[in-house]
């Protein structure tokens, strides 16, 4: 075997200093096996190092959390016993480098976290991010990406439900590709990772040990360069039938209480799952590798532990129980292996051909892993733009939309989620394309609205404000389709860590982020950093990216945005400031990119929230939208395609310019149809709750029709916002 | 009336299935791919899925799994047989039914709501719905339908053409056709026509708050008919 030196540490991914410490708390050099076993666990992915600091501050409490962060994904009760397992998780750089199963195995990695606690997964949901359309990787990139998101997805047969796709030029070097998984599951029925008790046999099962992805977890700690490509080999390979066999398989074993503790093996395979079932149990283990399943020969025992070989369990089980486990796992023709046993020497013991190949104490993997405290620059909020008439000269409102609804990140994103099965078991009620998807609790009344959210160039113009506007935005699309808002999954995709502005951007976002998450009683229950997005030195954008998941009672009161009925009145909840900085509006039509984002106040967010869904239970609202990118026009003209109706804007009177009010993106605002006889009532309860609102036009057919300008046909505008994304597919 | 839906390792669409039947009046069993024999049923269903992951040509494997041999047996007795979407490419693979299932034209895969017009005459498929045109619903990669113009003029003949994707007016034309398929063929018939295999899911539309309603008619016609 070869000698460890500090050189091969470094290879490794390790610090001069962090390889220091592993000698010195070992009391003797670590083997090639023990050294790849702590570059592992030590690295950012898995020890949260960098970020750990700033985690611990999260709101992560609530009435309706039953598990917050910390296992395999975090619990929310929904009541009758139901409860709602839900995780996001990052699979950025594999995704980069081999698309398709970069973003397969993205999907694959969340499925398991949320059958692993017991949950059959209900709801798939997902935010991509691609560099600048004319870069010339993007659209090869983004095809793989959504083929193998769909891929996966559509095989294991768990509907894809909403979704978030954006370009900018921030991701030329660094797509991101972050998936989002929902289960359900009796309250009674949850499953942990917490082994307990001695000499309980450690089962494996699943598919056969490869070579693939071997270091993943460290490639996904490590800054690209030109090479990047060479890495291929560290990406792993998906089989969704498989994990279609491993999810029935697992589900069908869960009916009785055989297993003390479950964990899948994902980022770092067999390492981390072995040693964090242990470490939480406060045990020992043991494991024999030649016991493992493997599909290649001669795998030596680094590669083994090293290995990310997808649709793979460890199981901690009672004693006696293995006989009837393995006959499931046989009828469902998955490997089955007992490979090792909970000890109570509190270390990780490796045996292979009868020679112990690796001992390391469980707690230096775990809580003596490094922890930073990384230097962190603070942000300052951008000087406001002072906009004047004169920018808006010679612009004319419909022009403008077009524009708008045709640019790549406003545009219809229909050729993509048509990839995707949204619709298999059946229970999908509101599809993707709206503000959040939506599917039945399968035989019940209750129905659940989930939406994935980020918006990096709030977030790079100001990070704290950036940090609690995506939490409101999720808030507010929950609302949107009439659901109470419940909890929050985060994904933290950064650049590096060790540059003082990345980290400050992180920390300030963090920030942000539980701020919103606090007032809103929004608490965060399961969550994944992703740090190191950056090519040749330059990183993205910042971009945490939040899932909400949210409670409908009765399925029968979810709404849509589509507008309903002509003759109905718009208003717009919520008061429009004029805010135009960081807008749509300001970057594609004024070419303007600086300024700050638009300002949250998170009284107002929480009073019209709770007005809005107030309403909405009433029934006196027939659609509802958010107002976001692109202001109320945009908002305005994307529930008239999808309802195939017009509006007739009343004369505009207000004090700021026309443009400022309908293309400003101030936040905490709602766009909502009203049958005309429900006017009074409904302006009367937003009077009694001090809510701003302007009335802003009527429902009409066909076309939309803004006073002194060329009326627009809504068909015409349904394929400007259908077209771009096709043909830039297509050519 | 009963019922039984195979599970392959593979299908994804057997509960939804089962849902279906059940919510319609069927007393529905799930019948494991490895069993021999089918319980005593009046009708079969082949589900949606991914058989054995779909690796080699879809339902390739399924056609030879333990189960098939007693579903053809059953076919054969003039049993009523549905395949949908991957139950439909097992029928192929079995031989039940004839023609191929390629991939869609724009190689990808296709998950949307679509309009068909359905054959009425000599089965009990469809023989009573009123509606003429139907909103079912589609989610496959290879559903693009192909045969012999042989096979196509013998079908055509004896009326085995069952779904033919249209527009919501019911216009049948290479605008309306969502994967390529020759003729706009989403269904086939047997000879007998106690056969169907079709792409689009009934059982994905049989309420008013899913994105149709009218894989009900579908559902309830089967069933009055077996009374």
């Amino acid at each position: 075997m070869i000698e460890v030196n500090e050189k091969i540490a470094i290879d490794h991914g390790l610090k001069k200093d962090e390889y220091k410490k592993i000698c010195e708390l070992l009391k003797r050099n670590p083997n090639l096996t023990e050294l790849g076993i702590f570059s592992a666990m030590w690295n950012e992915h898995c020890s949260y190092k960098s970020s750990k600091k700033h985690l611990k501050k999260l709101n992560t409490k609530g009435k309706k959390v039953i598990q917050g962060p910390g296992e395999n994904a975090g619990v929310i009760d929904i009541g009758d016993d139901d409860a709602i397992v839900f995780k996001i998780e990052s699979h950025n750089h594999p995704s980069f480098i081999e698309p398709y199963q970069g973003a397969a195995t993205g999907v694959g990695g969340i499925l398991r976290d949320v059958f692993t606690m017991g949950a059959r997964p209900i709801a798939n949901l997902n935010s991509i991010h691609f560099g600048s359309p004319s870069n010339k990787k993007t659209k090869s990139l983004l095809r793989g990406v959504v083929q193998g998101i769909g891929g996966y997805g559509n095989c294991i047969g768990v509907p894809t439900i909403a979704g978030q796709t954006s370009f900018d030029e921030s991701y030329n070097g660094n797509i991101l590709v972050n998936a989002m998984t929902l289960g359900l599951v009796k309250k009674d029925k949850i499953f942990y990772s917490k082994a307990a008790g001695l000499n309980k046999p450690v089962i494996y099962v699943g598919s056969k040990t490869g070579r693939d992805g071997i270091h993943g977890a460290s490639m996904a700690s490590a800054k690209f360069d030109d090479k990047i490509e060479e890495k291929k080999p560290t990406v792993q390979v998906g089989d969704p039938f498989t994990e279609k066999l491993l999810l029935e398989a697992c589900l069908e074993l869960m009916r009785d209480d055989s297993i003390i503790a479950i964990q899948d093996m994902g980022a770092a395979g067999l390492t981390s799952s072995s040693v964090e079932m242990a470490s939480k149990g406060k045990l020992g283990i043991e494991l024999h590798l030649d016991k493992v399943p493997c599909r290649e020969e001669n795998m030596s025992p680094y590669e083994i532990m090293l290995s990310e070989s997808q649709e793979r369990m460890l199981i901690v089980l009672e004693n006696g129980k293995e006989k009837k486990a393995k006959e499931i796992f046989d009828k469902w023709n998955l490997d089955f292996s007992v490979i090792g046993k909970t000890t109570n020497s509190k270390n990780i013991e490796l045996y292979f051909d009868k020679n112990k190949v690796a001992n390391i104490p469980i707690d230096l993997l775990s809580e003596e892993a490094p922890e930073y405290d990384r230097k962190w620059k603070k942000s300052k909020l951008p000087q406001k733009i002072k906009f004047t008439k004169k920018d808006f000269k010679n612009l004319k409102i419909t022009d403008v939309l077009k524009k708008i609804l045709s640019s790549p990140n406003v545009c219809s994103k229909e050729w993509i989620w048509e990839q995707y099965d949204h619709t298999v078991m059946g229970d999908t009620i509101q599809k993707p394309g709206g503000d959040a998807g939506v599917v039945r609790v399968h035989g019940s009344e209750k129905a659940i609205a989930a939406t994935v959210d980020s918006s990096a160039s709030y977030c790079y113009a100001h990070p704290l404000s950036g940090g609690k506007q995506i939490v409101c935005e999720t808030w507010r699309n929950l609302i949107c389709v009439g659901a109470e808002p419940i909890a929050i999954t985060n994904c933290l995709n950064f650049g590096n860590p060790e540059k003082p502005e990345n980290m400050g951007e992180f920390v300030e976002c963090v920030e942000g982020l539980n701020e919103a998450s606090k007032y809103l009683n929004f608490p965060v229950v399961s969550g994944n950093v992703s740090f190191y997005n950056e090519t040749k030195d330059k990183g993205i954008k910042p971009t945490p990216t939040i899932g909400g998941v949210g409670l409908i009672k009765n399925y029968k009161d979810m709404i849509t945005m589509d507008l309903k009925e002509t003759g109905n009145i718009i208003l717009v909840v919520g008061k429009t400031e004029g805010h135009l900085d960081q807008s749509i509006f300001a970057k594609e039509i004024l070419n303007e990119k600086k300024g700050p984002p638009p300002e949250i106040n998170l009284f107002n967010e929480k009073n019209n929230g709770e007005t809005v869904l107030k309403l909405i239970k009433d029934k006196l609202i027939r659609s509802a939208h958010d107002v976001s990118l692109g202001g109320i026009m945009t908002g305005i003209a994307k529930m008239c395609i999808k309802g195939k109706k017009g509006i007739n804007f009343y004369k505009y009177k207000g004090l700021i310019d026309k443009f400022e009010f309908f293309f400003s993106e101030d936040q905490g605002r709602y766009i909502i149809e009203v049958k005309k006889e429900n006017v009074d009532k409904v302006k009367k309860i937003l009077d009694k709750n001090s809510n701003h609102y302007d009335l802003i036009g009527e429902v009409i057919e066909g076309n939309i029709s803004i006073n002194d300008e060329p009326t627009l046909s809504v068909d015409k505008l349904a394929d400007y916002n259908k077209d771009w994304l096709n043909k830039y597919m297509v050519n | 009336m009963k019922s039984s839906v195979i599970i392959f390792p593979g299908s994804n669409c057997d509960r939804d299935m089962d849902v279906a039947l059940k919510k319609f009046g069927f007393k529905n069993k799930m019948v494991w791919h490895n069993d021999n024999v089918i319980p005593k049923s009046d009708l079969v269903v082949l589900p949606g899925g991914f058989s054995y992951g779909d690796y080699l040509r879809c339902g390739s494997i399924a056609a030879k799994s333990n189960i098939i041999n007693s579903v053809i047996e059953f076919a054969n007795k003039g049993g009523l047989v549905i395949g949908i979407c991957n139950g439909f490419q097992i029928l192929i693979e079995t031989g039940l039914v004839t023609g191929a299932l390629l991939r869609n034209k724009y190689l990808k895969f296709i998950c949307k709501n679509i309009f068909v017009k359905a054959n009425k005459t000599h089965n009990k498929y469809f023989n009573k719905i009123k509606k003429d045109i139907l909103e079912l619903h589609i989610a496959h990669n290879d559903g693009n339908y192909f045969c012999s113009q042989d096979d196509l003029k013998s079908m055509q003949d004896n009326d085995q053409i069952a779904v033919r994707y249209c527009d919501s007016n019911g216009e049948i034309s290479e605008n309306s056709n969502p994967n390529g398929s020759i003729q706009n063929i989403a269904g086939v018939f047997n000879e007998k026509k106690n056969i169907l295999g079709m792409m689009p899911h009934p059982e994905r539309v049989i309420d008013s708050c899913l994105s149709s309603n009218d894989g009900s008619y579908f559902f309830e016609n089967l069933l009055s008919n077996m009374k």
